[in-house]
């Protein structure tokens, strides 16, 4: 099936209404059409102050299992102290995980059997993401540059969105907390996952692993402007969304794996 | 056993006739009686001890902060979690800069502290520091997995 045709009347009018708006980057493609850029190419830059996310922008994270060392834990602790994630519960299964690290191992018969590979998983920051789906009050969220939060104001701790995530990228707050960074503010009774450092990327900075990563293993950008490292990177370079046979469109990707 | 019905349902139609005939007298009587005294402006009435570090600093007149500062603050903690707008004028953060006590470095703690003192006095439930941070300037170090 075809989408019908536009009425050529009504597709001058919208080229017309491009031409007229001002402060957008645009390119004639042919005469009397042109391709529209809005935000530019300082999107990926520091937001102004009192701006709001744009849905221009899509946030994402190459992480490049081949670099990951074995046994490093930088990016967890650069993490945990980012994001005062400080508690030791009796039970350590009830401890938050924003990040945690996986080793997979090749059991399958041949040359590479006995190969292991270092798998960083936090919050995939799906752009379908099941969590928002399945949050029956919606504190689960989706911003518009495509960072999954939850919203703890409204966030009742059922953790229906823990059941829902297939990453197993959330954790539930099971004890009161006291030691908060002022910018990350948790605490009991709420769930909560990797923010992908949502403060820090709203100041211009990087996410916290990211920086702390001793080998360069991640990268963080955004996936919509073609000229980011991340986006050349995912161009030239074969990467994995994890379960991609879930169509969730992960913001998070992984070379190597 | 008719005529008794009738007279029930007759009665509070009576009531309300003799009620809205008195109101004027009411309202007659109420202006000439002096002004009442309400809890709070009279000097019998205990107030919250507030210690304010920073005075003269604030975004709004007190009175306005006082009435609203719940309003303002939720609504920018919508626009700032949902929306990313960050750099309000109202912010918690920016309240607890301001108004942690210079001795113990926050707005909790004492009934003397900031927040504390008029949530206490009032009887109104904190909840904000159940997950914010209550100490200004505070840095957590986190814990190795």
């Amino acid at each position: 099936m075809t989408a019908p045709q536009m009425p050529t009347a009504r597709r001058a009018f919208i080229a017309a209404a491009g031409a007229g708006v001002a402060g957008l980057g645009f390119t004639a493609i042919a005469p009397g059409l042109h391709l529209m850029a809005v935000g530019g190419a300082n999107a990926s830059e520091a937001r102004k102050a009192a701006s709001a996310a744009s849905s221009n922008v899509r946030w994402g994270l190459l992480i490049d299992a081949n670099k990951c060392a074995p046994g490093c834990t930088k990016c967890i602790d650069a993490c945990h102290s980012e994001n005062g994630v400080s508690e030791k519960l009796p039970d350590p299964r009830q401890n938050s995980q924003w990040i945690r690290k996986i080793e997979l191992v090749d059991r399958r018969p041949g040359k590479t059997q006995g190969h292991t590979t270092q798998l960083p998983m936090m919050c995939q920051h799906c752009a379908n993401p099941p969590c928002v789906d399945v949050c029956p009050t919606g504190a689960s969220m989706k911003r518009a540059d495509g960072i999954v939060l939850v919203d703890r104001h409204t966030c009742i701790g059922c953790r229906y969105c823990m059941m829902a995530c297939p990453y197993k990228a959330r954790s539930f707050v099971h004890a009161p907390l006291t030691e908060q960074n002022p910018e990350v503010p948790r605490g009991q009774g709420c769930v909560e996952s990797c923010t992908l450092c949502v403060h820090r990327i709203d100041k211009g900075q990087q996410p916290a692993c990211v920086e702390s990563c001793p080998e360069g293993a991640m990268t963080f950008g955004d996936l919509n402007d073609p000229d980011s490292a991340i986006a050349k990177r995912i161009a030239s370079v074969p990467t994995t969304q994890v379960r991609a046979d879930l169509r969730l469109d992960q913001g998070v990707r992984y070379e190597g794996i | 056993m008719n005529k008794r019905k009738t007279i029930f349902s007759a009665f509070p139609l009576c009531l309300c006739v003799s009620v809205v005939r008195f109101v004027p007298f009411a309202l007659a009587l109420l202006a000439v009686s002096p002004a009442p005294t309400f809890a709070g402006d009279g000097g019998r009435t205990a107030k919250p001890v507030i210690e304010i570090a920073n005075p003269g600093k604030c975004i709004a007149p007190a009175d306005e902060m006082r009435r609203n500062h719940m309003e303002m603050l939720k609504h920018q903690r919508d626009r700032t979690l949902r929306q990313g707008i960050r750099g309000e004028p109202a912010s918690l953060n920016a309240c607890i800069e301001c108004h942690a006590s210079k001795t113990t470095g926050s707005v909790l703690g004492s009934d003397k502290n900031f927040c504390q003192s008029c949530h206490t006095y009032a009887a109104v439930k904190l909840d904000c520091f159940e997950c914010h941070q209550p100490k200004a300037g505070f840095k957590a170090t986190g814990v190795r997995p």
